[in-house]
């Protein structure tokens, strides 16, 4: 009976032992470290080459998109401090000036992000535009190439 | 004026539930039959109030009535009805309107089951538990009514009144928000119905295996809908979020997932506890843990505490939710603490080479699994708690954590149902596992030899094959001794033996529907690709086998906004294939467009395309192709399990009567 249920035990040990080293390892190879804008500009030296992310809200007039390279361009900003951020790749739905977003990437020697993610974030609660746009507005943006096209 | 009514409504229907708990547990205290009826009538009475509280927000949303708050965020006039009805479940006060309305129609649905006249549903047994039932069932009920009234109140006004209302993000309207919150919201609430049958049958100090009996198929169908409502969730997020993928272990997906694994594991403890009576303990906390992790889900998610800290400290609704769970946790396990000279175990686990042990295996891999998506979702509040810095661990983590305990559960997919009970013998092994086993290491072999390296692939196709293999196996078996021992054709055998044991061929065929989904995770993740380019009309973007030729950019009204779409002529191996218009769509008063995507959908791989970007005069675009491959493998294993589910929860009656039948043929 004892020696059944110490078999028991070291059975569940071993589980366990194996789910604690799986967490060790998985939590040690993807810690990702969160910074505002303003942290990272004063602690550029440590960051090196490190796993990171940063929120913090896109600047208005900074977004630069080259479409020949995919390259997309902008700074984050929490009041204090800006960064730069470079991603290869285009912006995800929600992503806009003046709007807050969290960015993943690493931090290169040469001062900026480099983004392999970007989160947009959008606010909860509602505000009244200021000037409302209809959908007569939003057609004279793109009337050079609209149609009574069919889908 | 219906900000008026419908509060009133809701604090009514507080009154009328903390009632029904007290007149059922005073009622069975003192054995007064007639103080039990009301409270049965009061439960109904709830359910009403409920059903007209959220009448009213419905009328309100519907006939856009923005001085309600609630409205104004959720509506817009140009919506078509049906997403100005969605918008009940648009966000957080409406949602648990919608969850107390669904909780108290499953309260008034145990009242209907088991108090209705005849009293052939109710043994004596299950009459001395559902007064308690009532009182857990009306205590959870009393806390979303609380919750609404002091916190999250969804006829809260707003003044200056707004000319329009901010409607949903367009993102959910779309018909899926008609399905899959509900789908997600069933299977949580389905879960509050065990939990109470466990807590009554604590109170009442019978803590057997009674309440497992009359909850099983609660559970089952519970668990079906969740199940439900995450598949569909993938499918959703896949074909309309425009990233290509259908999984990210965001904190909302997890707070689905977390119950969803425990929940699973309760399903298969159960079947110990009925058959070896070992357990009891165990099988209490799993629905103690399943119940309370989908409230800590939703408080997680709608508290806004994975933002920071600080920032559920700024409303009630993240403190009510903290308290309830609180009470709930030392409710239950006080209770079981009470009890625990009923709860000791019969039997003894014989053998670890036993179904017992599988299935206690199979369980603890689950809450492993449970516990580091836990720890994941929370690790962010952990580290700044503990170190005042904040880390997280994203998609890297979780993947690598829940592969290889995935694989593991795989595994004892294969053996949980088939090795015998109490302590399998060696000619047991041999003759339910060699064959399977031999599949699977060929089958592996045969992947090798056609070029496929991946050490994660082969041995999770290794795996599957074992798996489908044991299941043919078993089918395979059964009916060919049936077909033999009565003299049926092989076909009328397999109909018969999925009726008789559709408890476990049901079960059977869930399993199958998992591994023919887990084959299309795996398959999907590893195999996928991608590649992005800026097009000029007239270029072409190849990937593999596929090609795309961009045509040309157009737009065209569309009643609620603007789509802006490529054209693009798609080519397999050189071949036309299907032209396909991925596009953006641009709404008033968004500044930023939402993605539209378009895809060919196919068994065997899917071709994905994204308008990410493009030039105003139509001169380029920049397209995004994705190829994945079995994606939808996913989809279909979901379905397989919802027909697996159907047939394990298939009506008694009708199955007796066969049943019935079968032996008068016999005889």
């Amino acid at each position: 009976m004892k020696g059944r249920r110490l078999k028991y035990v070291v059975a569940g040990l071993l589980v366990a032992g194996a789910l604690v080293g799986l967490i060790y390892s998985g939590v040690r190879d993807s810690m990702v470290y969160f910074y505002t804008p303003s942290e990272v500009t004063q602690k550029q030296a440590e960051l090196g080459g490190k796993a990171l992310r940063v929120g913090g809200m896109v600047v208005d007039g900074s977004v630069r998109w080259d479409p020949q390279n995919l390259l997309l361009t902008f700074q984050l900003t929490d009041g204090q401090g800006t960064v730069f951020v470079r991603h290869k790749g285009t912006a995800p739905d929600l992503f806009k000036e003046g709007a807050g977003a969290v960015v993943e990437g690493t931090w290169t020697p040469e001062g900026y992000v480099r983004a392999s993610t970007i989160m947009a974030k959008h606010s909860e609660e509602y505000k009244p535009p200021t000037h409302p746009e209809t959908l007569e507005d939003k057609k004279a943006v793109f009337q050079s190439i609209l149609q009574e096209g069919k889908k | 004026m219906i900000s008026t009514l419908g509060g009133f409504t809701l604090f009514l229907a507080l009154g009328v539930t903390l009632y029904a708990a007290a007149a059922s547990v005073l009622g069975a205290r003192q054995g007064r039959e007639d103080w039990l009826a009301s409270s049965r009538n009061a439960v109904l009475a709830h359910f009403c109030l409920v059903t007209l509280a959220i009448f009213l927000l419905e009328y309100a949303l519907v006939t856009s009535d923005f001085s309600l708050r609630y409205v104004a965020n959720n509506s817009t006039r140009a919506s078509l009805t049906r997403y100005k009805i969605a918008g009940l479940w648009g966000s957080l006060e409406g949602s648990i309107l919608l969850w107390e309305w669904l909780q108290s129609l499953m309260a008034a649905l145990v009242v209907a089951r088991y108090s209705g006249g005849g009293g052939s549903e109710a043994p004596s047994g299950t009459r001395q538990l559902l007064p308690y039932v009532q009182a857990v069932l009306q205590g959870i009920s009393a806390f979303f009514l609380i919750l609404m009234a002091f916190g999250a109140n969804p006829f809260a006004r707003i003044f200056p009144v707004p000319p329009d209302g901010r409607g949903l993000n367009p993102l959910l309207e779309v018909t899926d928000m008609l399905i899959h919150p509900l789908l997600l919201y069933l299977g949580y609430v389905g879960f509050s119905v065990p939990y109470a049958f466990a807590m009554a049958a604590l109170v009442t100090g019978r803590p057997t295996e009674e309440w497992l009996r009359i909850t099983r198929r609660w559970t089952v169908v519970a668990w079906l809908f969740l199940t439900g409502g995450i598949f569909y969730g993938g499918w959703w997020s896949y074909r309309t979020l425009g990233w290509g993928g259908y999984w990210a272990w965001d904190p909302v997906e997890n707070a689905s997932f977390m119950p969803w694994l425990t929940g699973t594991a309760f399903i298969h403890s159960v079947m110990i506890q009925e058959r070896k009576r070992m357990l009891k303990v165990w099988n209490l906390t799993l629905i103690t843990l399943t119940f309370t992790l989908v409230i800590f889900g939703t408080f997680l998610t709608r508290s806004g505490i994975l933002g920071s800290v600080h920032a559920f400290a700024d409303g009630p609704v993240g403190m009510m939710f903290l308290a309830f769970l609180a009470l709930v946790l030392f409710f239950s396990f006080g209770l079981v603490a009470y009890r625990s000279d009923q709860l000791k175990g019969h039997g003894e686990l014989d053998s670890i080479l036993s179904r017992e042990s599988a299935f206690l295996l199979n369980n603890l891999v689950l809450v492993g699994i449970c516990f580091t998506v836990f720890l994941g979702t929370i690790f962010p509040l952990l580290s700044e708690a503990v170190r005042g810095n904040k880390i997280s661990v994203g998609t890297p983590y979780f993947n690598k954590v829940s592969v290889p305990l995935g694989m593991a559960l795989l595994l004892l997919m294969g053996i949980g149902p088939l090795i015998a009970w109490g302590r399998a013998s060696l000619n047991n092994l041999k003759r339910n596992f060699l064959k399977p086993g031999l599949a699977a290491v060929l089958g592996a072999a045969l992947l090798y030899a056609l070029g496929v390296r991946q050490v994660q692939v082969l041995v999770a196709f290794g795996l599957c094959f074992f798996v489908i293999g044991t299941i043919v196996f078993e089918f395979w078996v059964a009916t060919r001794t049936r077909a033999r021992m009565m003299g049926e054709s092989v076909l009328a055998a397999f109909g018969t033996l999925l009726l008789k044991s559709r408890r476990r061929y049901g079960g059977l065929i869930v399993h199958l529907g998992v591994v023919i989904a887990i084959l299309g995770i795996a398959v999907s993740s590893v195999y996928k690709v991608e590649r992005e380019q800026t097009l000029k009309p007239g270029d072409r973007l190849s990937l593999g086998r596929y090609s795309v030729r961009f045509e040309g950019l157009a737009a065209g009204e569309r009643p609620t906004h603007i789509l802006v779409w490529a054209n693009l002529q798609a080519f397999r191996d050189g071949r036309p294939l299907h032209e396909l218009m991925p596009g953006q769509r641009f709404y008033p008063n968004q500044q930023s467009p939402f993605a539209s995507v378009d895809a060919r959908y196919h068994w065997s791989e899917d071709l994905y395309v994204i308008l990410s970007a493009f030039e105003r005069d139509g001169s380029s675009a920049t397209i995004k192709v994705i190829v994945n491959p079995m994606i939808s493998w996913i989809w279909i294993g979901g379905g397989v399990i919802l027909l697996g589910v159907l047939v394990a929860v298939l009506p008694e009656r009708r199955l007796a009567l066969l049943a019935l039948r079968a032996k008068a043929q016999v005889a």
